[in-house]
């Protein structure tokens, strides 16, 4: 038996638009890792629990309704909360000027619309690899 | 303080870390493994098993409801299968549970079958006596969405709990043998449907037509969405749990079931993917006809 990478992804707030998370969750799986999916509608405190519950090693979010920096606001703090540190990544419809704000709050990576599915994985892996090298 | 102390005290994440401990085998699990087994044998194990969209993640969902309103906690180690490919897995169990996430009495957890067959994880008994040693009431186990024959469940719970949806079937699936035979309660999910009444008298017409006198096997009707039935088929579990509480001898059982499929995984593992000599040797002999397959057996039990 051997160590994998556990991620969960999750949709947060009143957005309902899954196609991309959905294919993450697909590409993610066929490179190994184990994708926990909570669907739609999820409170930031509602994936904290779930991602300790889990043990995940990643939270990965997506928004296309543009509530990505208030949603992600909310998961920081519920996760400083609760005393998880894991690495948070967020995609989707997210302005590339909106970036820096949410790397400053504590996202690992933000992946823009039209980021290729070899790249997602490269750097989700990136990140994780050196957290556990670490 | 250790991991199990932490546990046992109702830290749940010591409870997340611990699973995961176990789940890779790593140095602290055997440590876990030793803590345990003086404080399990208390909760009650339900398995809820079936085809792959009977809806068995949502039957649970709306069961832990009553179960909750009963001031009953619960463990759920949801089983789904990982990629024969990459290893990799998508868990989806718990989305269907979601409306318990805001519950300090509900903990739920995925696994991910990782390459064992039969419709469990290699690690699910020693999740189950986790659980059991958090002090979980009931926990619940959903194996992944099961063909015909993936009966491992049986061994594993008290009650099982058969999961089927109308109209996958006619009255000649319904008598083969396999996973209709482990049902210690035979449900027919998404009553709901016009084929539904159709369905479960094909359940009841194989479950009778045993010539040696018939099982006493009650079959519910439910529509999980709606939780239509979903109080009969509690009250059902609980009538079944009456006449079989939990016992001490159910632990024992679950640690030599595990053994037994973590020695397998593991000489599979060697055998299949390794690059020992002496198991090569062994297959050489064998297949030179120099060597018996029954003493080629032993010999590779003590290499594993």
């Amino acid at each position: 038996m051997t160590k994998r990478h556990r991620i969960v992804l999750a949709k947060m707030g009143l957005d309902c638009h899954d196609t991309g998370i959905v294919i993450v969750a697909q590409l993610l799986r066929d490179h190994g890792f184990e994708v926990i999916y909570l669907g739609l509608h999820n409170s930031a405190d509602a994936v904290v629990k779930a991602a300790l519950q889990e043990n995940a090693d990643a939270i990965g979010i997506s928004f296309l309704s543009g509530q990505h920096m208030t949603q992600v606001r909310l998961l920081i703090e519920a996760m400083a909360r609760q005393r998880m540190q894991v690495p948070v990544f967020c995609g989707g419809v997210v302005p590339r000027e909106d970036a820096a704000e949410l790397q400053k709050m504590g996202v690992a990576e933000v992946f823009f619309p039209g980021t290729l599915g070899p790249e997602v994985v490269a750097r989700v892996s990136g990140v994780l690899d050196r957290g556990r090298a670490a | 303080m250790n991991l199990v102390d932490d546990l046992t005290a109702g830290d749940r994440r010591a409870l997340a870390r611990a699973i995961s401990a176990v789940e890779d085998g790593g140095p602290e699990a055997a440590a876990v493994l030793a803590e345990l087994q003086s404080r399990v044998g208390k909760a009650a194990v339900i398995g809820f098993t079936g085809p792959p969209g009977a809806g068995k993640s949502t039957l649970i969902s709306a069961y832990i409801t009553h179960l909750r309103r009963a001031g009953r906690s619960v463990g759920v180690i949801a089983v789904d299968p990982s990629s024969p490919l990459t290893g990799g897995a998508v868990l989806g169990d718990r989305a269907r549970m979601a409306s318990h996430i805001d519950d300090d009495g509900v903990f739920i957890r995925s696994l991910a079958a990782r390459g064992h067959l039969g419709g469990l994880s290699a690690a699910a008994p020693f999740v189950v006596d986790l659980m059991d040693a958090a002090g979980f009431d009931v926990v619940i186990i959903e194996t992944v969405g099961t063909g015909q024959s993936e009966v491992e469940i049986a061994g594993l719970a008290g009650i099982t709990v058969v999961v089927f949806a109308p109209g996958l079937g006619d009255h000649l699936q319904a008598i083969k043998a396999g996973i209709m035979e482990i049902a210690t309660v035979l449900v027919v999910n998404k009553g709901d449907s016009p084929l539904a009444a159709a369905t479960a008298a094909h359940l009841y017409a194989a479950l009778h037509l045993n010539a040696g006198g018939h099982r006493e096997v009650p079959i519910v009707t439910t529509t999980a969405t709606t939780g239509d039935g979903v109080g009969d088929l509690a009250e059902t579990i609980a009538g079944l749990l009456s006449v079989r509480p939990p016992s001490p001898a159910d632990a024992p059982r679950r640690l030599r079931r595990m053994l037994a499929a973590l020695a397998a995984e593991n000489l599979k593992e060697k055998l299949l993917r390794g690059t020992n000599p002496e198991i090569d040797s062994i297959c050489d002999e064998v297949r030179g006809g120099r060597l018996g397959l029954a003493e080629a057996l032993r010999q590779l039990a003590r290499i594993a």
